[in-house]
């Protein structure tokens, strides 16, 4: 029994309320709480990173009050941590210790409540990654969620943080009350919330309506967080206008954190009872492409630095739901790398860009053409990430881009080299234009300046120089990003993590029987870990096409051919149509992408054949009403045996 | 319990989604909100309801008394707990919505467009 397991949400959320609770008294030795919360998230990275290191050989499960199952059957809570869940978790509590250090000179007041916000933050997260109970990923959901909306509404007295805060808010909510529907439903059909249990459960027949409704209820809510076409409108909006340490968070992991809850419920609770791998295989698949796809043209065609960077994090959400989607270790071991490389590096574009507004004022890339000269180091850090973030070896990313095309197939190699192209592209224009003053001025778009000069600096005074807790943190991100990518270990302890995460029959074993297993060999062995010739061409070809895209975007009105070409307003204005600002279009969206995405699996379901009769929702709902039909009741009472 | 209660269910949600989705004001906005998180406390409920079983708490009645989940109904007191803290967080936003934008209508916000 592993007693670090709890404290890695323990401590966050008692450094969370200790300076909530002595905030107020030590108002003058601020820089003591700041010092303690930054503290307190190194501590859960490290202790997170122990974790992962342990995990290697064999999956660790803590259970709450010493509730372990008795005979294969659970009624308690547990963490069930394997490589990849406390990875993800490691990964957000280094962006938020990043992220804290700093603030530490970024705002001119940091109120104590920041920090408590971004810890409590840090144990949704955590909590979230490590869970093995259904309802509980719910509640750690919402935690997550909560402190997200409060962060985002940082600097409520301006009008664009509001109105990010509530679209994010209320999407999200919906999102989260289908997703627990789609528990409630599951509970009622097997009894039991853990999700090792519910997984044995359903496993035992084939997926009737039931199981297929709350598959898609539970993943409707994690698609939103996880912002994939067309539940992506509110990201935008809400990364455009959080604190810059805090959109580090948003993009690094938060959204990522979606798609680990999908492939965590499909892979421990709904992977067998759903079958039909091909087909849920390609609608996945197609969501994750037209994600990709349409991050990456929003994201070249915005010049609101931040919001950039937000499209360009949707677009790799898509490319992340491809790995996911290909349902083999090879291509979530890729994701989970991907995911990494990208968390480092879109973090540190994050915080170089917070420098840029501190010192300049400004996110607008108009207006700070070529004014980023003297911003040198911070230059250097920006155009570095941005050419991590468009997959060059050996940055992580490339390292990840890589392995989910071997798995994939070489179909899937133009269509991310045009996604990285378009996206890295966009990055390396702003970095050309706003830090070297190469090209010529983009011409300002009145609309988007007006937005961009709504988001003023965060700080006041200081300002001629860079301090040292701004450049240090995004430089070191950066670094972690290449060192991580030329590991040779790294290959072999992903591969491994990403097939015992697939490995279903296991997991329940681990969870529900105790077993020990450090080698999994339910599934086959993972691909190659080498880097192919293939890959650094591909690696290189997306670099390549992101130079030109930015050469491009950079100095188009001096080419003979382009010259007469002037960007289309009527296409913009459509583009921009969608994304409103409005949130009753974004619950619109979800609502019609919702009831494509369920009219889609009834209609691959069927086309896949092998569905049982179908079974109504009558006969079934009588079942509930015994309340476990499959299992005995997970109930701590004594009457409840009446029921079995 | 029959399929009564799925009917709720999916009505209240429904109406509730519809209220989210119509609105023009940000404070109806919220409760229709607080509709469709409603859906979720009946059919918590309504999976664990058993027809003529007591209340889950055996101090006074005989052993082998049918009991409805105690469970679900943990689960719903959670689900109120979440709900308390993201409708009060929302109502706060909503008055400084108004503070900022003199209205409260979704569409007349402006800050955020394209």
């Amino acid at each position: 029994m592993d007693q670090l397991l709890p404290l890695v949400v323990v401590v966050p959320l008692l450094v969370a309320a200790a300076v909530t609770a002595f905030g107020p008294l030590l108002r003058s030795r601020r820089r003591l709480l700041d010092l303690a919360a930054i503290l307190a998230a190194a501590a859960v990275a490290v202790m997170l990173c122990v974790i992962m290191v342990r995990t290697a050989g064999g999956d660790q499960v803590y259970w709450f009050g010493g509730f372990r199952p008795a005979h294969g059957v659970s009624i308690g809570i547990d963490f069930e941590v394997q490589p990849i869940s406390a990875g993800l978790a490691c990964l957000a509590a280094v962006l938020v210790t990043a992220a804290m250090t700093f603030s530490w000179r970024y705002f001119e007041r940091v109120a104590t409540y920041f920090q408590a916000l971004m810890l409590t933050f840090l144990a949704g997260i955590v909590g979230f990654c490590l869970t093995g109970d259904l309802f509980d990923l719910f509640v750690w959901f919402e935690l997550m969620g909560v402190s997200a909306y409060a962060l985002t509404a940082y600097r409520p007295e301006e009008r664009g943080p509001i109105q990010g805060a509530l679209n994010f808010a209320i999407t999200n909510s919906v999102g989260a009350y289908l997703s627990l529907s789609g528990i409630a439903l599951i509970y009622g059909q097997t009894g039991a919330l853990n999700m090792a249990q519910i997984g044995v459960a359903v496993a035992k027949h084939p997926a009737d309506r039931l199981v297929v409704v709350a598959f898609l209820l539970v993943i409707a809510g994690l698609l939103i967080k996880s912002a994939i076409v067309p539940f992506h409108f509110w990201l935008a909006d809400a990364h455009a206008v959080a604190p810059t340490p805090v959109c580090v968070l948003f993009s690094g992991v938060m959204v990522e954190l979606g798609l680990y809850g999908i492939a965590r419920v499909y892979w421990s609770v709904f992977g067998q009872a759903l079958g039909h791998r091909a087909a849920i295989s390609h609608v996945f698949l197609a969501l994750g492409l037209l994600t990709a796809v349409t991050g990456a043209v929003f994201c070249f065609r915005e010049r609101h630095i931040k919001r950039m960077l937000a499209f360009s994090t949707i677009s790799h959400a898509g490319m992340f739901l491809i790995g996911i989607a290909l349902l083999t270790p090879l291509g979530l071991a890729g994701a989970a790398v991907y995911v990494i490389g990208h968390g480092l590096v879109k973090a540190a574009l994050f915080l170089c860009t917070g420098i840029v507004l501190h010192r300049l004022g400004s996110v607008n890339e108009p207006w700070l053409h070529g004014r980023g000269r003297p911003l040198r180091v911070t230059g250097v850090v920006f155009t570095l990430a941005g050419l991590g973030l468009a997959d060059l070896p050996p940055f992580a990313t490339f390292l990840g881009k890589g392995w989910i095309e071997a798995s994939a197939g070489p179909w899937l190699i133009p269509v991310l080299i045009v996604c990285s192209s378009l996206a890295g592209g966009a990055v390396l224009r702003v970095a050309g234009g706003v830090f070297y003053g190469l090209g010529d001025r983009p011409t300002e778009d009145p609309q988007m300046a007006r937005e961009a000069a709504e988001e003023t600096s965060e700080t006041a005074g200081g300002k001629n120089r860079t301090p040292l807790t701004m450049i240090v943190p995004p430089a070191i991100l950066v670094v972690a990003a290449i060192v991580i990518g030329v590991i040779g270990q790294l290959g072999h302890f992903v591969q491994a993590a990403a097939v015992r995460f697939e490995d279903e029959a296991g997991y329940d074993a681990t969870v529900l029987h105790g077993a020990h297993i450090t080698h999994p060999v339910a599934l086959s062995a993972a691909g190659p870990t080498a880097v192919t010739a293939t890959d650094v061409l591909a690696g290189l070809g997306s670099v390549l096409g992101a130079l030109i895209m930015a050469g491009l975007a950079l100095y188009w009105r001096r080419l003979p051919l382009l010259r007469a070409y002037r960007p289309s307003a009527s296409l913009a204005a459509s583009a921009r149509r969608f994304q409103s600002g409005v949130v009753n279009d974004y619950i619109t969206w979800v609502v019609i992408g919702l009831a494509c995405l369920g009219g889609v699996f009834a209609f691959v379901i069927r086309l896949a054949g092998s569905v049982p009769p179908a079974s109504d929702l009558t006969p079934r709902a009588s079942r509930i009403s015994h309340a476990s039909p499959l299992l005995p009741a997970p109930s701590h009472n004594v009457v409840t045996t009446t029921r079995l | 319990m029959q399929v009564f209660p799925f009917i709720v269910v999916a009505w209240i949600l429904a109406v509730g989604l519809y209220g989210v989705v119509t609105s023009r004001h940000l404070v109806h906005q919220i409760i229709c909100l607080i509709v469709v998180q409603s859906s979720t406390y009946v059919l918590l409920l309504g999976v664990g309801y058993v027809t003529g079983a007591v209340a889950p708490y055996f101090f006074d009645v005989p052993n082998h008394t049918p009991a409805v989940d105690p469970v679900v109904q943990a689960c719903a007191l959670t689900d109120v707990v979440v709900e308390a803290a993201v409708t009060a967080l929302l109502l706060s936003f909503a008055i400084q919505a108004y503070k900022r934008f003199g209205t409260l209508d979704p569409q007349e916000l402006a800050a955020l467009k394209g």
